[in-house]
């Protein structure tokens, strides 16, 4: 114990350090593990309440350490929920074919501003910066969407958002970082610009276009708010729209809590709803995270 | 001058050349101006028929008359919205909740980058920013939810400050508790996220600065402040400028996920208040005119801090 204390400390332990130093290593890892803590609890606190026996949970209001009794109602009911299905398969279209669309938009534009000397280049550039700085706003936005009569179709949420200016700029930067000589070599023997972009800039990009990926996919994953304002046909909501409906509205009908039980389980539901729709995200959380710092340093490039 | 004159007509020829050759440059490269167009499309489509769309904030418009059958009606719903009870309240709101948030959000993520960075333990340093990274990815809708939750009238928040003799009934609705809400729940969400890109900047610095600050015999903490803050001010110049960008467009769905009629006093902002009236109460042109407001205020900041830091510390944006 004594020893992994120690470790924790110091891994160099060559290094002598003052007193100061010390007390301040100390402190420093003592204010570190309760951030640590204060990030994971809600999350734990969450599960236990998701497992709970609703009538114990109603009754308790402090902070818990483990589930009170233990039940899987909530979640039956949750499994049982068609809405929480539906907007489950919506948001996979919405994520899967969206990302598929942002990608290929970004690539077309950036492959465009990567190469040198192209006319128009420092036009396009302006063009496309402007719209990070001013925007119509939401109102002409949401008339532009009915005018262009996409309102309540999916190519609402697909298209409307299609390319992020922001991601288009750390894309750019990452293809002007590849060697011009390896294009210009292609270009001699004949191949064209989509055969350039496709074959040779997109593998040699791909650590970029994952962390692309990772953005708009949890771009679209994360979306409510267009989709509410966009849809009203209910089949084609998305689930975090669903769980707004659950969650923060508090409109249980969906869940097919009755009368009698409303006030039963209608708390362990809601907290089963959010295990069930984070999850994914949660378990993906692994794989994602080598990408995380790849991803902010190229992020921090200038515009 | 004199150099000008005498290159005017060798300009002229220039000129013409210049302009066979781009010609020239985009007939042999048609192929990826082809490949752009459909994203000059999305620009035009989704970002600048939207700010022609800006007009219809000088109009009475109606969708049925269409931006060409609608009444002009000059500066009236700027006049309105200016003159109007609403006017002070909204944007001492936002620019309330946009500093709140600006001053403690933003310092946090760099403090906690320097505190994660000073961390003997590889193995310790990078379970926190594993755990602190995960609360980025909860959605909006399901963070919302679970402060709901926790700070209701049921909630073990609200449980835990009735022992210190807070009333125990729903945070939310009490005006004063608005903002420490929103910018806990905001730093609990993303300061571990915004101190990634301060870290990916502390492992550029060289280490050789280090051992000069060490051999001249700084500790610790005059290393930190000589060597490592001026190593990393450009990136938080940059991330500055960034949410000064931010800052007239501060959370909005955020606040419609968590307010309620009962503290609009102090929790309604700017842009709720254009969604409200212009998606609930269908006041298209006025809601423009002021979200209008909004937009212009936002670019005039960026435009200051851009060209203040420019001045200043020779970083800016562009």
């Amino acid at each position: 114990m004594a020893k992994k204390n120690l470790d924790l400390m110091d891994s160099s332990p060559k290094v002598k350090h003052s007193r100061g130093e010390n007390i301040f290593n100390v402190c420093n890892i003592i204010i570190m593990t309760m951030f640590m803590i204060a990030c994971i609890y809600p999350f734990w606190y969450v599960i236990c309440a998701s497992f709970s026996k609703s009538t114990l949970l109603m009754g308790n209001q402090s902070a818990i350490l483990l589930p009170l009794g233990f039940s899987t109602s909530a979640y039956e009911r949750v499994f049982n929920t068609a809405s929480i299905w539906r907007g489950y398969g919506n948001t996979i279209i919405y994520v899967g074919l969206g990302t598929f669309i942002n990608i290929i938009m970004t690539l077309l534009a950036a492959y465009f501003l990567s190469r040198k000397d192209l006319p128009g280049k420092t036009f396009f550039t302006i063009f496309i910066m402007f719209t990070m700085y001013f925007s119509g706003g939401m109102i002409p936005g949401y008339l532009n969407i009915q005018e262009l009569g996409l309102y309540d179709t999916r190519w609402a949420l697909l298209l409307s958002g299609a390319v992020s200016t922001y991601n288009l700029i750390i894309m750019r930067t990452a293809m002007s970082g590849i060697d011009g000589a390896l294009t210009e070599s292609a270009q001699l023997d004949g191949a064209g610009h989509l055969t350039i972009l496709f074959r040779i800039l997109v593998p040699l990009c791909k650590a970029t276009i994952a962390v692309l990926v990772l953005y708009y996919g949890v771009g679209h994953w994360n979306s409510w708010f267009n989709a509410m304002i966009y849809l009203e046909d209910k089949s084609k909501q998305p689930l975090q729209l669903v769980l707004r409906q659950i969650l923060i509205l508090a409109d249980l009908s969906d869940t097919g809590v009755g009368a009698d039980d409303v006030e039963q389980l209608s708390e362990t539901i809601k907290y089963a709803t959010i295990i069930v729709s984070t999850l994914p995200i949660l378990a993906l959380y692994p794989f994602l995270q080598k990408y995380f710092t790849k991803g902010v340093m190229v992020g921090a490039v200038k515009g | 001058m004199k150099k000008d004159k005498a290159s005017a007509p060798a300009a002229a020829i220039d000129k013409k050349a210049f302009r066979a050759r781009t010609w020239k440059q985009i007939k042999k490269n048609k192929m990826v101006y082809l490949m752009v167009l459909p994203v000059i499309l999305y620009y035009v489509l989704f970002h600048y028929k939207p700010m022609y769309g800006i007009i219809i904030a000088f109009q009475n418009f109606s969708p049925r008359k269409g931006v060409f059958g609608s009444e002009w009606v000059g500066l009236q719903h700027f006049k309105d919205f200016f003159g109007g009870y609403y006017f002070l309240r909204l944007l001492g709101n936002t620019l309330k909740l946009s500093f709140a948030t600006l001053l403690i959000g933003f310092p946090i993520p760099i403090i906690l980058a320097l505190l994660i960075n000073e961390l003997r333990s590889k193995k310790f340093s990078k379970a926190v920013q594993t755990i602190t990274y995960m609360p980025h990815f909860v959605s909006m809708v399901v963070l919302c939810s679970m402060i709901r939750q926790f700070v209701g009238s049921n909630g073990f928040i609200t449980h835990f400050f009735t022992t210190f003799g807070y009333d125990g009934s729903n945070m939310l609705s009490k005006g004063s508790l608005w903002i420490p809400i929103y910018v806990i729940s905001n730093i609990w969400q993303g300061a571990g996220w915004g101190s990634i890109v301060y870290l990916a900047a502390l492992t550029g610095i060289d280490s050789e600065l280090y051992d000069a600050a060490r051999v001249d015999g700084a500790n610790r903490w005059k290393q930190t402040v000589h060597v490592t803050f001026p190593s990393i001010l450009p990136t938080i110049i940059i991330m500055l400028i960034m949410r000064v960008g931010q800052i007239m467009g501060v959370g909005y769905e955020k606040t419609i996920l968590l307010y309620n009629e009962g503290i609009y006093e102090v929790a309604d902002i700017i842009s709720t208040y254009v969604y409200r009236m212009g998606l609930i109460s269908r006041e298209f042109s006025f809601s423009t005119a002021v979200g209008l407001f909004n937009s212009v205020v936002n670019f005039i900041l960026v435009i200051l801090a851009n060209q203040i830091s420019k001045k200043t510390t020779e970083t800016s944006l562009w």
